[in-house]
């Protein structure tokens, strides 16, 4: 959970971008890192295979500047997608602020999406926390893809609670900014207690 | 477990400042780092400015969190402490109160068997501080955050 420093007038929240794999979870965090100012960012940190899938998770430190004088950070981190990773995206998901959840918009895709946002639900609540009380945004990526669904046929599907919902093109920072933006203001929202 | 919110005020940072600082000193290591389990940097002493304080908390929470996974598939209640043994640069880890990290960075200054030792004292110490935290009521200061707007949060992100 956030972390207030009142001495040095800091407040610390955890973010986590979850979906199945290569929807692009670490692509969001990569085009953050890449088009943020550099006394905004920390180093991007990158626990992967030898062949770049996340094999614990991805972290980036990101410094949102101030709000009423305290300094607002965000801790970004991703989850292994992989079916397998399931123990470690369980101990991802400890103490977490905000979710984000990535699905991939292709068609062919649309099996794993479902079967990540139940594992999500289910992870969530074995960590004590309800997906449906927790700020949350859902982001369909992928959108330059040939074969996508539309996003009428996605959203019905991946946010029946219609949470705010985002299209994106994670590879060229489309809707990147605006995902972030939408969880970050829930997050916020919450710790003012509205 | 569910973590409740961590909240600190000057007075317990003053005072676990005290105890790094103390730690560092007496156990001739060359740096302390009080971290949550969730990976947020509390408290440092004897960090020079090359060291990635944010990116090593991040790094040692998920370390703990991995070996507390391990600890549970093996039905053992916790693993309290972790060691790693490096060529020039040692990493001594342990948990106080169930949700705090004590690390300790040392090299060939001092010894794993002094570290130990007085990672036991400020062990409790901390723990002392933690628990009295814990049973805090919480403060008047927590109301500056109702005060935000919308608009701040708007502001946040800029034009």
């Amino acid at each position: 959970m956030s972390f207030i420093n009142y001495s040095a007038r800091e407040i610390n929240f955890k973010v986590v971008y979850y979906g199945p794999g290569l929807c692009g979870k670490t692509t969001n965090l990569e085009w953050i890192y890449k088009v943020s100012k550099p006394e905004a960012k920390g180093k991007m940190v990158s626990l992967a295979t030898e062949t770049e899938r996340t094999l614990f998770f991805d972290f980036l430190p990101l410094d949102l500047g101030e709000i009423r004088g305290f300094k607002t950070r965000f801790h970004l981190y991703t989850v292994p997608g992989q079916v397998f990773y399931d123990a470690s995206r369980k101990l991802i998901l400890r103490g977490v602020d905000g979710v984000c959840f990535v699905a991939d918009s292709q068609d062919a895709r649309m099996d794993a999406n479902l079967e990540s946002l139940e594992n999500l639900r289910h992870n969530l609540e074995e960590q004590g926390f309800n997906l449906d009380e927790l700020p949350y945004v859902v982001q369909y990526n992928k959108r330059d893809m040939p074969e996508v669904l539309p996003v009428a046929e996605l959203s019905p599907a991946l946010n029946p609670t219609q949470v705010p919902e985002f299209e994106a093109v994670a590879i060229d920072g489309t809707g990147v900014f605006e995902t972030l933006k939408g969880l970050a203001r829930q997050v916020i929202q919450k710790q003012r207690g509205s | 477990m569910l973590n409740p919110q961590l909240a600190l005020y000057d007075e317990e940072l003053t005072e676990i400042r005290e105890v790094a600082d103390r730690l560092h000193q007496d156990s001739r290591a060359r740096t302390i780092l009080i971290v949550d389990k969730n990976g947020q940097l509390i408290a440092a002493s004897g960090v020079d400015a090359e060291l990635d304080t944010t990116s090593l908390s991040s790094l040692v929470a998920g370390n703990v969190a991995a070996t507390g996974g391990i600890a549970k598939l093996i039905e053992e209640e916790e693993f309290t402490g972790q060691y790693h043994e490096g060529k020039e640069i040692s990493v001594h880890m342990t948990i106080v109160a169930r949700r705090i990290i004590l690390v300790v960075l040392f090299d060939k200054n001092t010894t794993q068997g002094l570290v130990r030792l007085r990672v036991k004292k400020a062990n409790e110490a901390l723990t002392t501080i933690f628990d009295t935290l814990a049973a805090k009521p919480k403060g008047a200061q927590e109301d500056v955050f109702k005060e935000i707007t919308d608009e701040d949060i708007d502001n946040l992100f800029g034009p």
